[in-house]
């Protein structure tokens, strides 16, 4: 349906081929947060990489650090209709945690833990090959904690709640189970492109 | 998700930046109290543009009831602007929902609880608050509303009769620009603050949610956990996006005050 009067913001439709359906771009930073920011010292921070309920490895701040570190500079859209062009961040690939492991993704199906108890699902094929990482650093700077830090999970390709603040850790299972948000009506999945927002789209 | 088309009823003017807009919706849904709509707009060549708003009316009994959102005005905004300058009266606008199953509290997850509003994100807690005397509920409740000036305070006259029927509600307001507009607190909620009414609860607070632009967001529960509660009982429902130049600005321009 058309809305009599409405004619949409200039400016809002330069960037339709860089935009997915029903987003528009902002300078600002998008921030959908269940609970009260934690604030995690990087001296008590741990990573665990679990396959079901058993750890794989866990990596301690300077350990992470001491991993590959790689740049992604990405388009984020957040559900709530944001979009932000170019972020820059800097973090260890999934993969490159996967190697320094030692394994293979075992399963096809991952949750991601996060510190203040939030979980998240999205699928390992979505992590893997380069896709995905664990990001420390942003625009060059450490997160700032309203934005994760001291580690957010990345999936710049996903709506952007599937990209985990506050990370502490990845964990296989042997099924697509539903994480916090997903439990609470957003999608399993959660492709901007497809618009697949909400439970049913 | 389901949408449908939505008229406007009925447009109230409740302080210089915040309009009521009330809809009648051709398929009633029931809802719980914090959770909140989408509306989309849509432009002729197909341009579409969707923002999300609580619904600050009760769930009501019937289904039937009309929808109200609080919206208030961000003039460099898309949907607000159009909302507040554009829309009329029998309009039809495109509405999705119910959605959030996180924001929501009913007087059956029982209290004591404390709201914490700030400016239009006061919305929720009138919800939660129009549903709890609708069933006649005793949990005790406080809402701490944060408001730039009196004249910012929403729903100011419902609020203070539902904090003066002796159920249990009671109101606190500070006023973060008006200074000696008693019995109004001046300035902006902090840690002492939220201690006193902490304190002052007979029974231990068992869910705090707070809800408004993201800074004041951040500020409250920074407050709340500095005033000794657990951070594992605060739900949060942030309305903006974080705009750290504008923010600056408006900190700067408050100093200058
Ligand atoms: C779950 C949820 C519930 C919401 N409920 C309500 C509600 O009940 N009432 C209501 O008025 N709004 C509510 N909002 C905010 C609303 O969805 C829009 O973001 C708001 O109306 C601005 O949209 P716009 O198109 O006018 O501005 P946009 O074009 O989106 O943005 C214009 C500018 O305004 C700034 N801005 C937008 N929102 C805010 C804010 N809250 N504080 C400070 N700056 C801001 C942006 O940063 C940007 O610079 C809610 C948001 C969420 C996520």
């Amino acid at each position: 349906m058309v809305t009599r009067g409405f004619a949409g913001k200039a400016g809002n439709f330069d960037q339709s081929m860089r935009l997915p359906p029903g987003q528009h771009v902002v300078a600002d930073f998008p921030v959908l947060t269940a609970g009260p920011t934690p604030r995690i010292k990087t001296e008590d921070w741990s990573f665990t990489l679990k396959d079901g309920i058993r750890p794989v490895k866990s990596w301690n701040w300077t350990e992470f650090n001491a991993l590959p570190q790689t740049r992604m500079t990405r388009d984020i859209h957040c559900v709530t209709t944001w979009s932000k062009f170019d972020t820059a961040w800097e973090g260890v690939l999934v993969d490159d945690i996967l190697g320094d492991a030692g394994i293979e993704p075992p399963t096809g199906f991952t949750f991601a833990h996060s510190y203040d108890g939030y979980t998240t699902n999205v699928p390992t094929a979505d992590l893997v090959v380069g896709k995905a990482m664990v990001a420390l650093r942003y625009e060059g700077k450490p997160i700032p904690p309203d934005h994760g830090g001291p580690s957010r999970l990345l999936v710049p390709h996903l709506y952007f709640w599937k990209s985990a603040k506050w990370i502490n850790g990845l964990q296989f299972t042997q099924k697509d189970e539903l994480g916090f948000w997903e439990l609470r009506g957003y999608h399993r999945y959660g492709d901007p492109w497809r618009e697949q927002r909400y439970t049913n789209d | 998700m389901n949408w449908q088309n939505a008229i406007i009823t009925r447009i109230e003017t409740l302080s210089p930046r915040v309009k009521s807009f009330f809809f009648r919706r051709p398929e009633p849904f029931s809802f719980r109290p914090g959770q909140h709509v989408l509306l989309r707009l849509t432009a002729p060549d197909g341009y579409r543009a969707q923002r999300s708003y609580s619904i600050a009316s009760a769930p009501g009994l019937g289904t039937a009831e009309e929808l109200e959102l609080a919206i208030e005005r961000f003039d460099d905004g898309e949907v607000s602007p159009f909302m507040h300058d554009v829309a009329q009266v029998e309009d039809e606008i495109e509405i999705g929902g119910p959605i959030g199953g996180h924001f929501n509290w009913s007087p059956e997850d029982g209290g004591p609880v404390l709201f914490i509003g700030g400016g239009s994100g006061v919305a929720p807690f009138m919800s939660m608050l129009r549903h709890r005397a609708a069933i006649v509920s005793q949990v005790p409740v406080v809402l701490v509303f944060s408001a730039r000036l009196r004249e910012d305070l929403l729903f100011f006259d419902e609020l203070s009769k539902l904090a003066a029927s002796g159920d249990g509600f009671s109101l606190m307001v500070a006023l973060t620009r008006e200074a000696g507009a008693h019995p109004f607190r001046a300035g902006r909620i902090d840690t002492e603050f939220i201690a006193g009414i902490v304190g002052a609860m007979k029974m231990p607070v068992r869910q705090v949610m707070i809800c408004g632009s993201h800074p004041f967001v951040e500020t409250a529960a920074e407050g709340t956990i500095a005033a000794g509660i657990d951070p594992a009982i605060i739900k949060t429902e942030r309305y903006g996006a974080t705009d750290v130049q504008a923010e600056v600005r408006r900190l700067a321009g408050a100093l200058k005050r």
